[in-house]
C-alpha cells in the first residue's frame, strides 16, 4: 500500500477503506460467535468463543494497534505481556487440572 | 502538513525518539494492564473448570442482547479510534476526520456505559449479585456473578477512563490547543482504548455465551 498521495481525500478514502475492512470483518466474527453459542457441539461450543475472541484481539492488535508494522522494540514490549500471562495460566492450569484428572 | 517541533517537549531532542519512547511506554503499560486482567479471566476460568454446570446456568441469565449490543458498539469505536490515530499520522491536514472520529469514539464509549447502565439494572432487579438474596438455586453461580460484577466493573473504569483521555483529546484539537497532525498523543490515546476493547473481547464469550444451547 503506497503511503503517498496527492490529495487529503483519497487518504482519508484510503482509511475508510482499510479499516473498514477490517471492522466488517471483526462484526462477521461477532455474528459468527452469537450464532455458534447457541449450537451444541460439546466442548468445542465453548472453544469456538475463545477461538474467535483470540482472531477478533488478534485484528485489533495487528491492525488496528499496528503492530504488524511495529518495530521490534515494541513489538517486543507487546510480547512481554502475552508471554507472562501464558507462563500464569498454564502453571495455574497444569495443577488444576492434574488435581481434577485425579479425582 | 504541519511541522513537528511544536509537539517536541522535555527532555527529547528528537521528536522521533520521543514519539517512540511514548508508543513504547504505553505498550509496557498495556502488558501489565493484560496480566491484570489476566489473573481475573484465570480466576473465571479456575472457578468455571470446577464449576461446569453452575457457570452454564449463570451464562444464562446474563442478558445476550445488552452484551452484544456493547461487543458491536465498542468494536466499532475502535474503528473511530483508529481512523483518529492514522489520520493524524498521516499528517495531511484531516483535521475534521480527525475530530469527527474522535468525538465518535467518546460517543461509542458513553454509549457503552449506558447500555452497560440499564444492564446492571435489569441484573440487580433479578437479584443477580452475590449475597443472602441471591436469585439462583446453584451456589457456585455467585461465584460467576461475584467475577462478572468486579471485571466488568473494572472494565467500566478503564472505559471511564478512556473517554476522558479521548474527550480531551477532542477539546484540545477543536479549540486550536495543540496540533492534531502528528501528534503522538493521539496514537498513545487510541493505544489505551484498543486495549480497553480488547478486553471486552474476551470477555463477551466469557460472560455472555455459556450456557446457551441448553
Amino acid at each position: 500500500m503506497s503511503m503517498q498521495s496527492t490529495h487529503p481525500h483519497t487518504t482519508a478514502w484510503r482509511l475508510w477503506r482499510r479499516n473498514g475492512l477490517i471492522w466488517a470483518a471483526l462484526m462477521l466474527l461477532l455474528a459468527l460467535t452469537l450464532v455458534l453459542a447457541y449450537v451444541p457441539m460439546g466442548w468445542l461450543t465453548p472453544a469456538a468463543g475463545i477461538v474467535i475472541a483470540f482472531s477478533k484481539a488478534g485484528l485489533v492488535i495487528l491492525l488496528f494497534m499496528e503492530l504488524a508494522k511495529a518495530r521490534p522494540l515494541i513489538r517486543l514490549a507487546a510480547m512481554a505481556g502475552v508471554v507472562f500471562l501464558a507462563v500464569l495460566f498454564a502453571l495455574t492450569l497444569a495443577d488444576v487440572l492434574s488435581r481434577l484428572a485425579g479425582r | 502538513m504541519s511541522e513537528t517541533t511544536s509537539l517536541l517537549k522535555e527532555p527529547w531532542q528528537y521528536f522521533d525518539r520521543q514519539r517512540e519512547a511514548g508508543t513504547f511506554g504505553i505498550w509496557v503499560f498495556l502488558a501489565s494492564e493484560l496480566l491484570f486482567f489476566g489473573a481475573l479471566i484465570l480466576t473465571y476460568t479456575v472457578c468455571r473448570i470446577e464449576n461446569v454446570a453452575a457457570f452454564a446456568a449463570a451464562g444464562r441469565e446474563t442478558n445476550i442482547w445488552y452484551g452484544t449490543i456493547n461487543t458491536a458498539i465498542l468494536l466499532t469505536s475502535s474503528l473511530t479510534m483508529a481512523m483518529a490515530s492514522q489520520a493524524a499520522a498521516a499528517n495531511e491536514g484531516l483535521r475534521r476526520l480527525i475530530l469527527w472520529c474522535l468525538a465518535a469514539t467518546a460517543a461509542l464509549g458513553l454509549a457503552f456505559l449506558v447500555v452497560k447502565g440499564f444492564e446492571y439494572r435489569e441484573d440487580i432487579e433479578r437479584h443477580l449479585v452475590p449475597g443472602a438474596h441471591f436469585g439462583l438455586k446453584q451456589t457456585a453461580a455467585q461465584l460467576f456473578f461475584g467475577l462478572y460484577w468486579i471485571v466488568t466493573g473494572v472494565h467500566a473504569v478503564h472505559l471511564t477512563i478512556g473517554i476522558i483521555m479521548v474527550v480531551r483529546l477532542t477539546l484540545l484539537g477543536y479549540l486550536n490547543k495543540f496540533q492534531l497532525d502528528e501528534n503522538p498523543e493521539i496514537q498513545v490515546t487510541g493505544l489505551y482504548w484498543h486495549l480497553v476493547d480488547i478486553i471486552w473481547i474476551f470477555l463477551y464469550p466469557l460472560i455472555y455465551l455459556p450456557g446457551r444451547t441448553s
